[in-house]
């Protein structure tokens, strides 16, 4: 038997005290309720339910193709900018939904904010690059964006280094630099969710170590949830992990749990390195 | 067949295939030396600044220069904005419904109409059918229905148009998408995407585009030979706007105005003047102004490519 | 168990983070020792925003866009519409038989049957078979020239050339396709028509063949860009099969690529045919005008382009003569739209082919 085919088999018989943990509560930030995601035809997420907790950290690991990224691409619905898309079920912020048309996308994406995988500055510069977000949304005046651009810099772990050149381009940053410019640039809207799609990959390991810092620091003000395909940081990092194989949700609960002892055998496979 | 069979063949497959490339090479030494050796000699500082004179045997060609600069100028201002909003909307916003492969289809279609036809359009469409009812609707008396620059630079727009199309498209698609992306997962509208992230970077191609087509409306002869150039118009097209209090007369290009023209010119005196010969060299000069004239444009579009091309690499 | 070691605990501490309310508390408090604005203030600053005016701005700019998009199509469908409805009024003034040919007297007054373009003159007549003749004289002879030269020039860029060669060979190419079309009828006026009749001794100096080989100066740029981009389209993977097996390589040029990109060709000589008979400046300066049937290259010809544009500027408008004109032109722009097609039919079936 394939691993994958385990994965449903064991999905299905998670026990009552796994359910109970997946299932969304009404104090959640996010509730995620039966959503599934297709490109066109082909299903991307099926059926999966949970609740992410304000103020947390919340890991979605998983093999390539489980539709980790497509999750959080739903959450701020960045995933229907370029392509065909149809969601079903039921996601809220703060118990209102946030999928249908008559959603304000661009009051949402400020809320939900995003860090990709590849760090994407503007060829512009640093500091026009920071207040890009807060001029969207219409702040004008010059000391405002100046304490705007200071205060995300800041909280991105970026200003002492770069304090001195915030009109240089910001393409000449290095790439962990970049990537924490592109925090910045997203605490610059003041968002209440930050979703990071493998923030790390494309760093080396100084340049990780210090995301994650950071990540850590951002937690007490904000809701963080992660992709990664790196479990160890996964275990570093997050209080809460789900788990994904194949758009379904295997399992959810807190990280320590998932990363001792994890109720679905699948998890544990994956977890041990058996497949993925 | 032996294998050194086989490379001889090879060898002088080759060598043929070199051989034909490079004629290219000779045919455009040919034409450009043959235009720049006979048409320096009518080159000189008069020839460019008067207008001709004795029934076109001598004098200069400024009027004709003076028409292609306003005849292009007209054409950019009214195909540049409605070519590069047509652009944008094609490829931020259309998507890929049966609308975007419309517009697409005809772009394409556009490309591909001859220039006479164009000029057949021209002719039928501005002049007499939007002219003379614009006649009509005024109470005029033949003011509108007639060849004039405006319907001209018209004519040319419209062939120009699908170059300007294609330019700012192909620039715009050349902005890569994780800038968007990252300006839409910010919260920006989609328009604020285009303004903020996407044109910026665009520009550049934008205006290399813009360049390469009035290169082509300079060049372009069939679509104004009817739609409002003259062979013999000693004065310039302009109109002279009195400002009140200070007496001071303000020229201004006269739209309703017909116009000399550098191909035009030279199509008319190489074929119906009076005494060919005798022009010859005029008709020389003038061919090597206007290759001078569209060579820069190719040239400043060039440059300025490579020069922008350099500097976003760079940053 | 074995799991823990494998997940070094947290370098951070593990307590479990304050509720909301406390947080914010916190943070503004933060704020003040640290000498940051305070999180409140920041977003403040972020809600001053009207959000009914900026979706009503977007939504009429989107209306705007997608009227300026449109305007291509509308000016195409216009040109379709204005065309054919002075087709339709020639085909309605003029006998469909005239346009093939027409019965006229000789000088013995005996009936003969000619295929004449005379449209001005008291029995005008409107055979369009001399202009199609012509066209077609001039862009098949150009159309080989150009096709050879175009052909080997585009094998030449994307087989033969390295980069540097390359670099300096396209922007010949671009300095030829950036010539004006009436300049080059120009020289084929003033200097080419003359050098051929030396060299040919034929009786007239403006003939067809003049004016093919103005017009191929103008279709090779298009030809060989086309064809370069055809065979560099071809897979590098059928090209190493072909060396692996110790081809030469004009052996692999011309068994594996140039039949691997035989659309790409086809549609190449398509397009240089549709521009070929499109061209107008070329034809009215060096084949010499005179409206006749025959296949001779190298006796003057008229094509349809040549007519339109010598005699639209001397016509009455509306009368027979300046509708014919437009059947003329709508004639020329059917056959240059139905090449167009077939070549993008030709290029899509290729691109399905290669499965790109």
């Amino acid at each position: 038997m394939s691993g994958s085919q385990t994965a449903a088999r064991t999905a299905a018989q998670a026990g009552p005290r796994q359910a109970q943990a997946a299932a969304p509560a009404s104090e959640d930030k996010i509730s995620i309720r039966s959503l599934s995601f297709y490109y066109g035809s082909k299903r991307a997420l099926e059926d999966v339910s949970l609740g992410i907790l304000a103020n947390r950290i919340t890991s979605v690991i998983g093999p390539s193709g489980c539709g980790k990224s497509t999750f959080i691409k739903t959450i701020n619905r960045i995933g229907e900018v370029s392509a065909d898309v149809r969601i079903e079920g039921d996601v809220r912020l703060d118990g209102m939904s946030i999928l249908g048309k008559e959603v304000d996308l661009v009051d949402l994406r400020r809320r939900v904010g995003m860090v990709f995988q590849k760090p994407n500055p503007f060829p512009k510069s640093i500091y026009d690059n920071v207040v890009f977000g807060p001029r969207l949304h219409g702040v004008r005046k010059k000391s405002a964006l100046d304490e705007i651009a200071e205060r995300s810099l800041v909280q991105a772990a970026l200003w002492k280094e770069i304090k001195d050149r915030l009109h240089d381009s910001a393409l000449a940053l290095s790439g962990g630099q970049q990537q924490r410019l592109c925090i910045a640039r997203v605490l610059a809207v003041d968002p209440e969710v930050i979703l990071m799609d493998e923030p790390c990959s494309a760093l080396d390991p100084s340049g990780t170590a210090r995301i994650e810092e950071t990540i850590v620091e951002l937690k007490s003000e904000y809701t963080i949830i992660i992709v990664t395909h790196n479990m160890q940081q996964a275990a570093r990092v997050s209080d809460r992990t789900a788990f994904l194989l194949e758009g379904k949700l295997v399992e959810y609960d807190d990280t320590e749990r998932i990363f001792t002892n994890p109720s679905v055998s699948t998890t544990e496979d994956y977890i041990t390195g058996r497949f993925g | 067949m032996s294998t050194a069979t086989r490379r001889s063949k090879d060898a002088v497959a080759t060598a043929l295939i070199a051989a034909v490339a490079a004629s290219i090479l000779g045919i455009v030494l040919v034409i450009l030396g043959d235009i720049f050796w006979k048409g320096t000699k009518a080159i000189s500082w008069e020839f460019l600044t008067q207008p001709p004179v004795q029934g076109m045997t001598a004098g200069g060609i400024f009027p004709a220069i003076f028409g292609t600069v306003s005849i292009t100028l007209l054409m950019v201002l009214m195909a540049l904005p409605l070519g590069v909003l047509a652009a944008i909307y094609m490829v931020e916003y259309a998507g890929s419904g049966s609308v975007a492969r419309l517009i697409r289809a005809a772009v394409n279609n556009l490309a591909g109409v001859p220039s006479i036809v164009f000029g057949l359009f021209g002719l039928g469409f501005f002049v007499l059918f939007v002219g003379r009812n614009l006649d009509r609707l005024t109470g005029k008396d033949l003011f509108f229905g007639q060849p004039a620059m405006l319907w001209a630079a018209a004519t040319l727009a419209v062939l120009v148009l699908p170059v300007i199309i294609v330019s700012t498209a192909e620039a715009l698609t050349g902005v890569p998408r994780s800038y968007r992306e990252a300006a839409f997962a910010l919260g920006a509208t989609r328009w604020q995407v285009v303004r903020g992230v996407v044109l910026p970077q665009a520009w550049s191609g934008i205006l290399t585009g813009a360049i390469l087509s009035v290169s082509r409306g300079a060049g372009e002869t069939a679509p104004i030979l009817f739609t409002g150039c003259a062979y013999y118009l000693p004065r310039l097209p302009l109109a002279y706007l009195p400002v009140p209090l200070l007496g001071v007369r303000i020229p201004m290009l006269n739209p309703f105005d017909q116009f000399m023209e550098l191909s035009y010119h030279i199509f008319v005196m190489a074929t119906q003047s009076h005494d060919t010969t005798l022009t010859r060299p005029i008709q020389y000069g003038t061919t090597l102004v206007l290759v001078a004239l569209t060579f820069s444009l190719n040239l400043a579009a060039i440059v300025l490519r490579a020069r922008l091309a350099r500097r976003e690499v760079r940053e | 168990m074995r799991l823990a070691s494998r997940f070094p605990p947290r370098a951070a501490p593990a307590s479990p983070s304050p509720p909301a309310a406390e947080a914010r508390l916190g943070r503004d408090d933060r704020a003040a020792e640290t000498g940051k604005p305070p999180r409140s203030k920041h977003a403040r600053l972020l809600r001053a925003r009207r959000r009914g005016w900026r979706a009503a701005g977007e939504w009429l700019l989107e209306r705007f866009l997608f009227l300026n998009g449109v305007a291509a199509i509308l000016v195409i469908a216009l040109i379709f519409l204005f065309l054919f409805r002075e087709t339709a009024a020639a085909l309605r003034q003029i006998p469909l038989a005239s346009w093939w040919g027409a019965t006229e007297a000789d000088f013995d007054g005996n009936p003969v049957y000619v295929h004449l373009w005379q449209p001005n003159g008291d029995r005008p007549k409107y055979s369009l078979l001399p202009l199609v003749l012509g066209s077609l004289l001039v862009a098949v002879p150009a159309v080989l020239i150009a096709g050879s030269i175009g052909l080997a020039t585009g094998i030449y860029l994307a087989e033969i050339a390295g980069p540097r060669i390359r670099g300096l060979v396209k922007p010949v190419i671009e300095l030829l396709a950036g010539i004006p079309t009436i300049v080059i009828g120009f020289f084929c006026l003033a200097t080419l028509a003359t050098l051929l009749q030396n060299a040919t001794h034929t009786q007239f100096r403006l003939n067809a063949m003049v004016g093919a080989i103005g017009v191929s100066f103008v279709i090779i740029p298009v030809v060989a860009s086309l064809v370069d981009d055809s065979l560099r389209a071809v897979p590098v993977y059928l090209r190493e099969a072909a060396y692996a097996m110790g081809a030469t390589r004009w052996e692999t040029i011309s068994r594996v690529v140039l039949p691997a990109a035989v659309s790409g060709v086809t549609a190449a000589l398509l397009l240089g045919m549709g521009r070929a008979l499109g061209e107008t400046m070329i034809v009215l300066l060096a084949t010499g005008n005179a409206a006749q049937v025959t296949l001779n290259p190298f006796v003057s010809v008229r094509t349809m382009t040549a007519t339109i544009a010598a005699e639209l500027g001397s016509v009455p408008k509306n009368g027979p003569w300046y509708e014919a004109l437009f059947l003329v032109g709508g004639v020329l722009f059917t056959i240059t739209f139905l090449l167009n097609l077939l070549a993008e039919i030709v290029i899509h079936r290729m691109r399905r082919r290669l499965a790109l």
